[in-house]
């Protein structure tokens, strides 16, 4: 078995609501990736993806608390770290994190060579300004990226290729695991792909060890990552590799999802495209049994009320649901 | 302002998956002409700087059609809606509605016209006045149907037809404003006001990009409803060419302001002929297809 | 609506404004009821410190009531006999070989020193010069002097006269006889003092910030009001009627505004300058920065897709304005208009301390009574801080205030700036 670079075990974050209610909306969510791995996370707006995304960095800042679990990078704890500690040892260098809107994080008035010095900075490496400068042109030029955008400010550079320099920056030490949040939402599909090939290139040239994907764009993921985890209500619903999740989904919500997804190639038109009725829970009062139970349409009344275990089924498989996986398929079958 | 909890206002769903009333590959060159359009030009002014928006595109909309106007943000697809919607004059060209020239030159003209060419636009939380409540927003639809004189009652059972086309409850809807809805919720009831007008066209601006790709198919399958139930002509506007691919009888394809390829979706999609649609379509990520990342820069 | 009011009152800075702004226009509502007085009415000659003040010719006519009080008595004689004249007693009483121990100047042991004084020296002997330890004439007189007045203190000594003419009667009065403050006609209490001119402070004051109130209310429904139309207007049509409108705002930009005030103001001269074209020109030189904050929301609302919407269910463009764009700018226009009023209230007061204010022969207002204060040496020569210092403080109380409603409202209607 390959190394682990990420071993997330039963981690629990939670939201302080101005009123001071708790809402957890990473609950109890456990996860592996292994090393030159990739993991996607897809979800609706609101399911904890992007709570999840920021839970794993190990900084906390207001209105999200941490509250149980462990994140276990390459070997090193690194919950219960102050913050300052994780800032110097842990971000850019253990784990890096690109937020969707990341392109316009960078200051205008400071040309994109500094960014990098700050990294170098931030983490006290004894570089001088040459050394930086160096492997600064060698990484730019290693992932394809122009050399002479190293002396331009941000708003010289156009939206894709802002996003480039920026993850390009934010992976200057070789992270060993990244994290991306949407980071081609925003971007047009000939950039989001030219974002996506250098991110896969860092893969393939081992920049960066593994890497957590979030997009609520479902051909995207299947194209970028190994593995695919669906999260509903802050919880993980069912994890297995893209080609699984897409062609065999288990549970009905990762089913309802993947009937969702429209892509101009043959056969498109003639998709049985499905809604999954309602809107998520609000996590301030969690339903009291399986979270999806009330949009559910194979929901039975035991449904509502017990509890679901993450039920693995080998070959990295895993669903949350109370019927069985014959009794899913079957189900399944008799609809199309 | 979206609230904690969307109002529970949905009726039992039935039709969860979209379902297309008529054939999908209908020809419909032989249909009535109900927008058209020759020319069509808009260019900006600001300062010194020129920018030409749209830039001479024809264009010919049957009734009953559901056409796609495909492009990348900047591309013109605003400008042209809102030209289509009379919300803009166009700089040069001219615009057909129902064979005739558009004349759009005074209040009354607008009206008119505007009776017959309807919206539904991207954003729903931008869409409603925050300050008026749902009842409201229909009434004001019934009022422009020259349904002012109706009775109470009249008025109450048309907004309650409206609301149950979309699966909403409008009980619960009464004294409500429409920010306590959830997205999907005000996207239909955006519908539902379509339902209540029943203009010739519908122009629906990015319509589900804003909402979770799995509410959509609600909010597509009703729009498809709507469409065969009145005939109307609706104009889908969006960057998704997947969804354009999906939804669509023919597609316009544009790029700076233009129409680069225009024609039926199977074929258009299918078997691009103009260098931008093959791009396009090469760029977006697929299932069944590889998705060839070499060929960008 | 009802929970956006609500808000506001569970702001705290709000309610802190707003308490203190109620509370200053309480008083100026209710003080006329209690106190009649003409605001620009002299009462005294120059600047009187806060404090009752009492007629002395009432008193005469006042009932006299004999009471005897040690202490005031004490503190009276403690009062009129120095410590250099104590110096001389026991100077005197030493010379005469008197035993002196435990004598001296202090306030304890004052009443021993005349006890012992009354025994030796005799006014007598006094005269037929015996106290040969004092020399000079001059120092047995001083002696006499402070015998007399030791003695006329403690037994009191006045005469004063009453009625006039034939009808005229003296009578001693004793230190010992005191009036019943209520019960003498004239009592006047000025808790302010008066001004230069004699006239109550308070009582000004309270008229002067009712007035400027009304300078500032005017002033800044004129601004805003004119604001929100020229804002409205070059923002919802836009075009060559934007164009026009900007330019003209341009224009009241570039002038300063204080600058083209006091033109104004002073070209007008002083008989034709009442408190409303105080206010009416104040309010029409600084509408620019509510006209172009109001352009800018309406722009950005114009492309709304609500209003659009608007317009295709082919609404008026007035029905557009009043009900799809003026709603939802309305809570800027309350805060701008609290703004306003601020500083309406501060440009009628530095106008009028440079000398340009209202005609000051009608009504007071603040900065009227700053000039006085200014005017007549109340900061300098008279160090009359009554005179100037509650003016002051009003003026930065009414815009502390007001600004902190602005700030209050700000963080309630605007969701970014929410904790």
């Amino acid at each position: 078995m390959a190394k682990l670079m990420l071993d997330v075990r039963q981690l629990t974050t939670k939201y302080i609501t101005r009123t001071g209610e708790d809402v957890y909306s990473v609950d109890h969510v456990s996860l592996t990736i292994e090393e030159g791995k990739s993991l996607g996370i897809a979800g609706e707006s609101g399911c904890g993806k992007s709570t999840l995304a920021l839970s794993l960095m190990g900084y906390y800042f207001p209105p999200l608390h941490y509250t149980s679990g462990d994140i276990i990078v390459d070997g090193k704890n690194i919950t219960g770290m102050d913050p300052d500690t994780i800032r110097k040892t842990v971000l850019g260098s253990d784990v890096a994190y690109i937020p969707q809107a990341a392109m316009n994080a960078l200051n205008p008035t400071r040309k994109v060579g500094k960014f990098i010095e700050d990294v170098i900075h931030a983490h006290e490496l004894p570089m001088d300004k040459k050394q930086i400068r160096e492997m600064a042109e060698q990484r730019f030029a290693l992932l394809g990226l122009p050399v002479d955008a190293l002396d331009k400010h941000s708003v010289e550079l156009s939206g894709g290729m802002r996003q480039r320099v920026v993850i390009a920056v934010s992976t200057i030490l070789n992270p060993k695991v990244l994290i991306a949040d949407e980071p081609s939402s925003a971007l047009d599909v000939t950039s989001q792909k030219m974002v996506i090939k250098m991110m896969k290139d860092m893969m393939a040239k081992g920049l960066v060890k593994s890497m957590i994907f979030i997009t609520h764009e479902l051909p995207l993921l299947y194209n970028v990552t190994d593995d695919i985890m669906v999260m509903y209500a802050g919880q993980i619903v069912e994890r297995g590799t893209a080609k699984e999740m897409v062609f065999d989904p288990i549970h009905p919500y990762s089913r309802g999802l993947m009937r969702s997804i429209l892509v101009p190639e043959e056969g498109t038109r003639d998709v049985k495209l499905t809604a999954i009725p309602g809107t998520p829970p609000n996590l301030k009062h969690p339903p009291q049994g399986c979270r999806f139970a009330e949009r559910c349409r194979y929901a039975t009344e035991a449904c509502k009320f017990n509890q679901m275990p993450l039920l693995d089924i080998g070959g990295g498989r895993y669903y949350r649901c109370g019927h069985s996986v014959e009794h899913l398929r079957e189900v399944y079958e008799g609809e199309d | 302002m979206k609230t904690d909890e969307a109002i529970k206002t949905e009726l039992q769903d039935t039709r969860e998956s979209v379902t297309f009333g008529a054939d999908r590959n209908k020809d419909f060159s032989q249909e009535p002409m109900c927008l058209s359009g020759r020319g069509v030009t808009r260019v900006f002014h600001t300062g010194k700087t020129t920018t030409v928006a749209v830039d001479h595109v024809d264009f010919d909309f049957h009734r009953g059609e559901l056409i796609s106007i495909v492009g990348e943000s900047g591309s013109g697809k605003t400008t042209l809606s809102k030209m289509l919607l009379g919300l803009l004059e166009p700089t040069e060209g001219q615009i057909f509605f129902k064979d005739k020239p558009r004349d759009i030159s005074t209040n009354q003209k607008k009206k008119e016209y505007w009776q017959g060419i309807q919206a539904i636009f991207q954003d729903p939380f931008s869409s409603y006045n925050i300050f008026h409540k749902i009842d409201s927003v229909l009434l004001d639809c019934i009022n422009m149907r020259g349904g002012k004189n109706k009775s109470k009652e009249e008025k109450f059972a048309m907004m309650k037809e409206a609301c149950s086309f979309v699966n909403l409850k409008f009980e619960e809807l009464t004294n409500k404003y429409p920010f306590e809805l959830s997205g999907g919720q005000m996207q239909r009831l955006m519908i539902a006001r379509i339902f209540l007008l029943k203009p010739d066209i519908l122009l629906a601006d990015e319509p589900t990009s804003m909402i979770d790709a799995c509410s959509r198919a609600t909010i597509l399958d009703m729009l498809l409803n709507l469409r065969n139930e009145t005939g109307m002509t609706v104009i889908f506007i969006t960057h998704d060419i997947g969804l354009a691919y999906y939804i669509s009888d023919s597609i316009y394809i544009m790029e700076h302001g233009k129409f680069v390829e225009a024609g039926k979706a199977e074929d258009v999609i299918l078997n691009p002929k103009a260098p931008y649609t093959k791009r396009l379509i090469s760029d977006v990520p697929k299932i069944h297809e590889p998705w060839d990342l070499s060929t960008v820069g | 609506m009802k929970n956006t009011l609500k808000n506001v009152f569970h702001s705290p800075r709000f309610l802190v404004g707003f308490i203190i702004f109620m509370c200053i226009l309480l008083t100026v509502l209710i003080y006329p009821y209690f106190v009649h007085r003409d605001p620009l009415q002299g009462l005294g000659k120059g600047f009187l410190a806060p404090g009752t003040y009492v007629s002395v010719y009432d008193t005469n006519n006042t009932g006299t009531y004999r009471v005897e009080l040690p202490e005031a008595n004490d503190n009276r004689l403690e009062a009129s006999v120095p410590v250099k004249d104590r110096q001389t007693m026991l100077d005197f009483l030493k010379a005469k070989g008197t035993d002196i121990t435990g004598l001296d100047t202090s306030n304890e042991h004052f009443h021993e020193l005349i006890e012992v004084w009354r025994a030796n020296y005799d006014e007598a002997d006094a005269k037929k010069n015996k106290y040969e330890g004092f020399a000079t004439q001059a120092k047995r007189n001083e002696l006499r002097r402070l015998n007399n007045r030791l003695s006329s203190d403690v037994n009191a000594a006045m005469t004063v006269t009453k009625g006039e003419g034939d009808d005229a009667t003296t009578a001693a009065v004793a230190t010992s006889d005191y009036v019943k403050v209520d019960e003498v006609a004239n009592a006047l209490t000025l808790p302010l003092g008066t001004d230069n001119f004699g006239r109550d402070t308070l009582t000004e004051l309270v008229k002067a910030t009712g007035i400027s109130l009304l300078v500032g209310l005017l002033a800044g429904s004129i601004a805003t009001f004119i604001g929100l139309a020229v804002g409205l207007l070059a923002g919802y049509v836009g075009g060559v009627v934007d164009d026009v409108l900007m330019f003209i705002a341009n224009i009241f930009t570039v002038i300063p505004g204080f600058v083209l005030l006091i033109l104004i103001y002073s070209a007008l001269g002083a008989e034709s300058r009442s408190i409303t074209t105080c206010a009416v020109i104040i309010g029409i030189t600084s509408w620019v920065w509510t006209a172009r904050s109001v352009r800018s929301q309406v722009i950005s609302l114009r492309n709304r897709d609500h209003v659009n919407l608007s317009k295709l269910s082919g609404h008026s463009l007035i029905r557009i304005v009043a009900t799809d764009i003026l709603p939802y700018i309305m809570s800027y226009v309350v805060m701008a208009f609290i703004l306003q009023v601020s500083s309406g209230i501060l440009a009628e007061a530095q106008l009028s301390m440079l000398g340009l204010g209202p005609n000051p022969n009608e009504l007071p207002t603040l900065g009227l009574m700053m000039n006085w204060a200014k005017l007549f040496g109340a900061y300098t020569s008279s160090n009359a801080w009554w005179a100037y210092f509650p003016v002051i403080l009003v003026i930065a109380l009414i815009s502390f205030s007001l600004n902190l409603m602005n700030t209050g409202l700000d963080q309630v209607f605007n969701p970014t700036l929410r904790d």
